[in-house]
């Protein structure tokens, strides 16, 4: 915990023990039994289904759906895991209602989806509760090394693919356990119980993978040493920094990266220890920034607002998590832009100026209000910090996703993918899908 | 507001909504309570012989097929007749009746195909105040074994003759309960016509095993470790009940003879299905089981309501309407000739019509239009199956229109034509009578 919080009214133990637990536990929590066989008797099994083409994993849900509604949640769990070998963190974190939910043609009908994400969960987690034997085998060894750099989303679904097909794989992972933002960065409320952890170890079970901790690219080896030692690599790094913000007093105590709060979050045990202001500011539109307003407040902050610099419909939060929100008592702020940090030794609140948008370009209209503060959570974007060498980079952002397998030898043989690729939308799902797709076309090249 | 009111063999009750004997109506409380809900009438539980009673499995007794939800869609039972002394159940139904004089009361019985058995039972049930008798000749299972219930109906010629017996020794109006379990119904409602039968109920159970235990490989419901064929019905029997019951009522032999419908009624419309095809009263028991007997207020509602949109007044006013409409398939017209058409604003593009017809049809119905997921029947491939419109889970959003006399169907190229021409007269039918152009 760092002391640069234990400052204004900043600080730990707000609420009582059982309002933590309460408040850290599942968001929904698990269908039951006879939940989900209510719930899947409500899919239409449809041809060519919409909601299968929304996923970005492709998922066969009408088929899963099937499968749990004849009483038979197992094989349910393996027509999942076959297209998406994190299906069971994608139950948890998709944004189901930009997804296959949406576009589900009950939606269209009652506007009620079928609830795919907890039927999802419902499956893969009775398939992993049960400890059966891991549902794929591995190939016969090709004798093939491949190195993963990165242990989120993107690798392990890389990694896995991989193994599947019988080739030897090296996951080398900066950070000192596995599993990315999945570990480090997804809501509580979203992955309970260690889940992560548990997952990864699962997935594990394939055989053929080994992960080294503690490695990170530009500091411990660098691509040129990979490319040497391996016949493939694939990078899934991700974006590992946060943009600041840069404006007078950011340098205040009590000015943090939301990615940094959450990551702590996650790695705390004990959520009465950890500090919380009494008014919280988070300043953004995202994901990130919903879940640390969200876990803010959870975490006891008597106000906390969210303040997007443009308007509810460009704000890359879904309706369904702004309204999220503003249901737990968060204050959703729209169309404003920081202009300064008010306070003498720490943050004691925070100026904004109201903006409008001309062709798409954002100007501040002059007028300017200001937010009581003790506690500033920063979430407005991130970035590809890490030294990737001659990988070729489309901006600072992030990697160029396709130029880096066409790029003259010896960088052909790199792939990219998952946050750390240019484009595209940064999920969870979308980087499994990224590995996945990345390591077919490994396994296509090093097999022709 | 329409009149429910039912004079049936002269057996009148306040609606046509009778209990089926079976367990709704094994014992005064059952019965005082259905009356109370309000149900027209009730067949007693059946009652078999005096002396010691027959003795049901201590085990389950029933099985179910459901749909979605968990709706039960069929029932199977083991169950025998009452297993209540008969003393019990005769002092029960004479003070019933004496409380409910306004409500049909009828007496099922089951005794030994032997004449003194039937002499023995027939005043005792008179003694009640009963208003009629129904011979149980259906039950499939257990008391078949023994030489009663669907032994006796599988018979023409026994149900003629317990039918006159009853005729004979008996002053009550007979009700001939008939059992599905035999290949043309029509010989057994016969019979029960030639015997001097008031009227015939139909149908009792369903012969049927419901199900397999895949852990212990028993058959359901497993009385330790075994299982033997029970008794079917529910919603899922109602179009074999229909179909027994139009056969009777449009056969020579027996057209006009009263018909009590029973088989899978479960709503006002079904009940007002079995009229239609010339019930005059119907009789429920799974329904009732399922749901208790409440579901009787959203019968009668519901009959009522649908009698005063069409403007009957009475149950007489449509009943039997239904029956010259019913056909053998040959006489069917053949120039008749349809194309499913979908409601585009109704559509929510599941995708199912596509499949059904795709995979298993005729390739009439589009999934892509311009690249975009549309569904639309294409009528030059279109058949007029109706299976689009049964797979799709939207009422109403596929229908079959007919074409116009003069229309050309781009099926077969050839014009619609406005005369009725059968598969008698069609010149692919070997014994067609007189050629159709
Ligand atoms: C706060 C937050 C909440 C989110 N919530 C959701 C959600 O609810 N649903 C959803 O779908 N998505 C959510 N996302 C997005 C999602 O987490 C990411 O899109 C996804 O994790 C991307 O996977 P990845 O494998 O590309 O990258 P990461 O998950 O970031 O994994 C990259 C891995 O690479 C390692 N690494 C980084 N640099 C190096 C290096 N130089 N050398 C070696 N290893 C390195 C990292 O330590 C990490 O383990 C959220 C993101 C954030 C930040
Ligand atoms: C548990 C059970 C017991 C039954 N017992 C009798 C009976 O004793 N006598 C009889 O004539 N029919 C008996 N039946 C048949 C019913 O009266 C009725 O004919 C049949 O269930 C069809 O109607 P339904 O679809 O409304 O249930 C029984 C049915 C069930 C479910
Ligand atoms: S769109 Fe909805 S109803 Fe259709 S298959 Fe998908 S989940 Fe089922
Ligand atoms: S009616 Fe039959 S042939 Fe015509 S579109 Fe429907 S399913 Fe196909
Ligand atoms: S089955 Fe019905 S709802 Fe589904 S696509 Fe066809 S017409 Fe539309």
């Amino acid at each position: 915990m760092t002391s640069t919080l234990e400052s204004g009214d900043v600080r730990a133990g707000r609420l009582s023990s059982a309002e933590y637990a309460e408040n850290f536990s599942d968001l929904h929590p698990p269908l039951d039994r006879h939940e989900a066989l209510v719930e899947a008797d409500r899919c239409y099994f449809c041809y060519d289904a919409p909601c299968m083409n929304a996923c970005p994993t492709s998922i066969d849900i009408p088929l899963f759906i099937r499968q749990i509604q004849a009483g038979n949640p197992v094989g349910a769990a393996k027509t999942i895991f076959d297209q998406n070998i994190l299906g069971g963190m994608c139950a948890r974190v998709c944004p189901t209602e930009t997804l296959c939910e949406e576009v589900c043609v009950r939606e269209v009908a009652e506007g009620k989806p079928v609830k795919i994400g907890e039927l999802q969960r419902h499956a893969t987690d009775t398939y992993m509760a049960r400890n059966l034997p891991h549902p794929f085998t591995r190939a016969a060894s090709t004798g093939r090394k491949i190195a993963v750099v990165g242990a989120g989303p993107a690798g392990l679904s890389c990694a896995h693919r991989l193994a599947r097909y019988g080739h030897d794989v090296v996951i080398l992972e900066a950070r000192e356990k596995p599993g990315g933002l999945n570990e480090y960065g997804i809501a509580s409320y979203k992955s309970t119980n260690d889940f992560a952890q548990r997952e990864v170890e699962w997935l594990m079970q394939i055989g053929g993978i080994e992960i080294r901790l503690g490695q990170k690219l530009g500091d411990d080896f660098e691509i040129e040493d990979l490319v040497k030692d391996y016949d493939a690599v694939f990078v899934g790094i991700g974006l590992p920094s946060a943009y600041a913000l840069d404006i007078p007093g950011s340098d205040l105590p009590g000015v943090e990266s939301a990615i940094d709060f959450i990551s702590r979050l996650r790695q705390t045990e004990d959520k009465s220890t950890l500090p919380v202001g009494q008014d919280v500011v988070v300043v953004g539109g995202g994901m990130t920034a919903v879940d640390a307003a969200m876990q803010s407040k959870l975490l006891g902050a008597r106000t906390v607002s969210l303040v997007y610099r443009r308007g509810r419909e460009q704000m890359p939060a879904s309706r369904y998590e702004q309204d999220l929100a503003a249901a737990n008592g968060i204050h959703l702020i729209f169309n404003a832009m920081p202009s300064r940090i008010n306070g003498a030794n720490a943050v004691e609140s925070m100026t904004f100026d109201y903006t409008t948008s001309e062709g798409g370009k954002l100007r501040a209209t002059g007028e300017t209000f200001e937010v009581p503060a003790d506690q500033i959570l920063v979430a407005i974007g991130q970035w590809m910090d890490a030294d990737t060498g001659n990988l070729q980079a489309s901006g600072s952002k992030t990697l160029e996703r396709s130029a880096a397998n066409k790029s003259p030898a010896p960088y052909n043989k790199v792939w990219v993918g998952g946050d750390c690729a240019y484009g595209g939308e940064d999920l969870t799902v979308t980087a499994v899908e990224d590995g996945k797709i990345a390591a077919e076309s490994i396994h296509a090249s090093l097999a022709g | 507001m329409a009149d429910l009111s039912t004079n049936f063999i002269g057996i009148k009750s306040p609606n046509p909504f009778w209990l089926a004997s079976a367990p709704p109506t094994d014992k005064a409380y059952n019965v005082e309570r259905a009356y109370e809900a309000g149900w027209g009438g009730v067949v007693w539980k059946t009652l078999g012989e005096a002396g010691p009673p027959v003795v049901n499995v201590n085990g389950p007794r029933y099985g179910a097929i459901w749909g979605p939800d968990r709706r039960l869609l069929g029932l199977n039972n083991i169950e025998l007749i009452t297993d209540r002394d008969l003393e019990t159940n005769l002092r029960e139904m004479t003070e019933v009746k004496k409380r409910w004089p306004d409500r049909a009361l009828i007496a099922s019985i089951m005794v030994p195909c032997e004449e003194k058995s039937w002499r023995d039972i027939l005043p005792r049930i008179e003694d009640t105040g009963a208003d009629g008798i129904e011979l149980n000749f259906g039950c499939p299972h257990g008391m078949s074994e023994r030489g009663m219930g669907a032994a006796v109906g599988q018979v023409p010629e026994y149900i003629q003759m317990v039918t006159e017996w009853c005729k004979q020794y008996g002053k009550l109006p007979v009700i001939v309960k008939l059992t599905p379990n035999i290949t043309d119904i029509r010989y057994p409602a016969r019979a029960a016509n030639k015997g001097g039968a008031d009227a015939v109920s139909l149908i009792n159970t369903i012969s049927s095993i419901v199900s397999v235990d895949l852990d212990s490989f028993s058959p359901n419901p497993s009385i330790d470790g075994r299982g033997s064929h029970g008794g079917y019905c529910g919603p899922a029997v109602k179009p074999i009940a229909l179909n027994m019951v139009a056969e009777i009522a449009r056969d020579a032999e027996t057209r006009g003879l009263p018909i009590s419908g029973i088989g899978g009624v479960n709503t006002w419309r079904d009940a007002a299905e079995f009229i239609a095809l010339g019930c005059g009263t119907v009789q429920v028991c799974t329904a009732a089981m399922t749901y208790g007997f409440k579901i009787v207020q959203e019968m009668i509602e519901g009959l009522s309501n649908y009698m005063d949109e069409k403007g009957f007044e009475t149950i007489e006013d449509f009943r039997g309407m239904a029956v010259p409409n019913v056909t053998d398939w040959q006489y069917l017209n053949l120039n008749y000739i349809t194309k499913a058409k979908i409601d585009q604003d109704l559509c929510i593009k599941c995708g199912r019509c596509h499949i059904a017809c795709e995979d298993t049809s005729h390739q009439a119905i589009t999934s892509l239009v311009d690249g975009v997921r549309h569904f639309e029947v294409m009528d030059d491939e279109c058949v007029g199956c109706n299976l689009c419109v049964n797979v799709c889970p939207v009422e109403n959003c596929i229908s079959m229109v007919p074409m116009a006399t003069g229309e050309t169907d781009p099926r077969t190229g050839k014009t619609v034509q406005s005369d009725y021409a059968n598969w008698t007269m069609h010149p692919n039918n070997p014994m067609a009578t007189e050629a159709a152009e």
